[in-house]
């Protein structure tokens, strides 16, 4: 009997679903010295999408965030952020961005809501409202209990949510985080992915950056792979592992006698001839359909009996994805 | 008007409270609220690191003990008292030792000014804050110094007034060197390198009038000593303290070296204010 109705429960149900771009850069370009950190990057962030950059270290990542985020002027190129130029109106751009950089930038000798406050108050919040988006967001990053301790006592888990939870309180439409989990161990990755989904259902439009092929998989709509600068492929995690290349069978025998019967066993399953190793005494073979053929490997390897260390399904690293795409290891 | 308040916890998704409860706010901070906002968040800093204010103390005692109890004593400074030589200098010069590079790198380095200079927000105001609170704690030294002073026997003799004027310049003196010290920290690079390029101003500390007469110095080195900002700014506030019949001895009035000093101030904070704000903006 509530008067208020509910709000839009759906995951993307305050999105805009007007297909317009949140990014749009052409080709932009930015050097330093002879290091061409953007080589003519063209580059679209669709609205209403998480946006995954891709890439190695020094493929222009953190220079294209920087870029977006105002803090460096292209040389050459243009690029609308949210339908604003960002290099003619770099101001009007600061007011609907949010940025988490590759560091925790919190200060640790305050607690975490005067963390967030300081930032509200920067975002052009009056006390009593900087207080209060304070709060909101300490109750989505789940750190509401803490939020009054210092933040030198936090967890590196803590302190990047505290960061992402700073670049919310001026409630931004476009949302950029540099590499957000780069130096965490994998349960607090996990943990940060599960604060970063659970914010951006809300509406805000996210670009991110990461080396992690898993983390692009985990969190993007849409994935753009750059590298030198440029970039190099496009589309969604899916499209890019088909394109990127295959799941791959692994098996160790424990004696490397074996290695002959388990390669016997593993062509049939495979694309192509199974790759020995046998000093590590490794089979591997890329096949079509991980699951299914790891199974059928497991049934026959058990019914004839030979004894292994390990046995495994892998995805492509990001190494083998840039070896497919490039042609040339990253 | 609907607001966070209205809606119950399970109507209130998690994904859609951040949109549905904050508002974009309407207008960008002022300048005001962009210094004092950070000036803030840097004094907290300050006193919540015991370690900054004792270390800042310390270095601050422990000169003025090594120059009145050792060097003191070899030092001529005819008819006034090495104390009431020394102490005076020390006020004028203690914004030079507190090292407020540093913190600026450090600020730097943990990527706070890559996330300040995203918002909207007069960029040069950052710094702004950045000098209030850095003269907030070189002022912090200077106040050590004169009742540390006064316990190795400094006394003042040209009366109060002129007393506190001096405390005043000491002020004024240490915001334009804040200046220097925040351009330093934002070239500087890292927290390291700042600390050391805090040392290049030491030069600017012992090739003046503050420790020594400048009559003592070869006189090649005279003309440099005599005419450099910190000699300005000593002879000021020596001038003031020490009394009108002290004035003969320093060689100038105290009008000569209050303006100049104050001059030099000006020169120092728009020369370097520019400067650093342009790095700011460029980082």
């Amino acid at each position: 009997m509530s008067p208020i109705p509910p709000l839009p429960d759906a995951p993307g149900g305050a999105r805009a679903a007007t297909g317009g771009l949140t990014i749009e850069a052409v080709g932009l370009r930015k050097h330093y010295g002879d290091v061409h950190a953007l080589a003519g990057l063209d580059l679209v962030a669709p609205a209403g999408k998480v946006t995954a950059v891709l890439g190695p270290n020094g493929a222009g990542k953190t220079t294209f965030v920087k870029a977006v985020a105002t803090l460096l002027r292209p040389d050459a190129g243009s690029l609308h952020v949210a339908g604003i130029d960002a290099i003619a109106r770099p101001d009007l751009v600061r007011r609907v961005i949010g940025l988490a950089g590759q560091n925790a930038a919190v200060e640790p000798a305050l607690t975490g809501r005067e963390n967030l406050v300081m930032v509200a108050r920067l975002f052009g919040h009056d006390s009593s409202a900087a207080r209060a988006a304070a709060q909101v967001v300490l109750d989505e990053i789940g750190l509401s209990e803490d939020a009054d301790r210092p933040v030198k006592g936090y967890s590196g888990g803590m302190r990047r949510r505290l960061d992402l939870g700073a670049s919310l309180v001026g409630a931004p439409k476009v949302l950029l985080l540099d590499e957000p989990t780069t130096g965490l161990d994998p349960r607090t990755r996990i943990e940060l992915w599960e604060s970063i989904r659970s914010l951006v259902r809300g509406g805000t439009d996210v670009l991110l950056t990461t080396q992690y092929l898993e983390e692009a998989d985990q969190l993007a709509d849409h994935v753009v792979i750059i590298d030198h600068g440029r970039v190099i492929a496009t589309g969604t995690p899916t499209e890019l592992k088909s394109r990127a290349g295959l799941d791959v069978v692994e098996v160790r025998v424990r004696h490397a006698d074996d290695l002959a019967a388990i390669a016997e066993v593993l062509a049939p399953l495979g694309t192509e001839a199974p790759h020995l190793d046998e000093p590590a005494r490794r089979a591997a073979v890329p096949v079509l359909e991980g699951t299914k053929a790891l199974t059928e490997a497991v049934r026959i390897i058990g019914e004839r009996d030979i004894e292994l260390d390990d046995i495994g399904l892998r995805r492509p690293t990001l190494d083998e994805v840039f070896l497919t795409l490039t042609g040339a290891p990253s | 008007m609907s607001t966070a308040l209205d809606h119950t916890p399970e109507h209130r998704s998690r994904a859609t409270s951040i949109s549905a409860s904050i508002h974009q706010p309407a207008s960008p901070p002022g300048v005001w609220a962009t210094a004092s906002t950070y000036a803030v968040r840097t004094i907290r800093q300050f006193v919540r690191t015991p370690q900054l204010l004792v270390v800042n103390a310390v270095t601050s005692i422990m000169f003025l003990l090594i120059f009145r109890f050792v060097f003191g004593g070899a030092i001529q400074t005819g008819e006034v008292e090495y104390v009431n030589f020394l102490i005076p200098a020390l006020a004028a010069v203690s914004g030079l030792f507190a090292g407020g590079a540093v913190g600026v790198a450090e600020d730097l380095e943990s990527g706070l000014y890559d996330r300040l200079r995203s918002l909207p927000i007069p960029r040069p105001a950052v710094l702004l804050g950045r000098s209030m609170a850095d003269t907030a704690l070189n002022t912090w030294g200077t106040v050590i110094t004169v009742i540390v002073g006064f316990m190795v026997g400094f006394r003042v003799n040209g009366g109060l007034v002129a007393a506190l004027a001096a405390f005043g310049l000491c002020i004024l003196f240490s915001a334009s060197f804040t200046w220097l010290m925040i351009f330093l920290g934002l070239v500087s690079g890292s927290a390291q390198a700042a600390q050391g390029m805090s040392f290049s101003v030491f030069p600017l500390i012992f090739v003046s009038s503050a420790y020594v007469p400048v009559e003592s110095m070869p006189g090649w080195l005279q003309p440099i000593a005599e005419n450099q900002p910190v000699s300005a700014m000593v002879g000021a506030v020596r001038a003031l303290v020490l009394g009108g019949d002290t004035e003969a001895l320093l060689g100038h009035s105290t009008s000569w070296f209050v303006v100049r000093s104050l001059l030099w101030s000006a020169v120092i904070l728009v020369v370097f204010g520019s400067l650093a704000a342009r790095r700011f903006a460029r980082l």
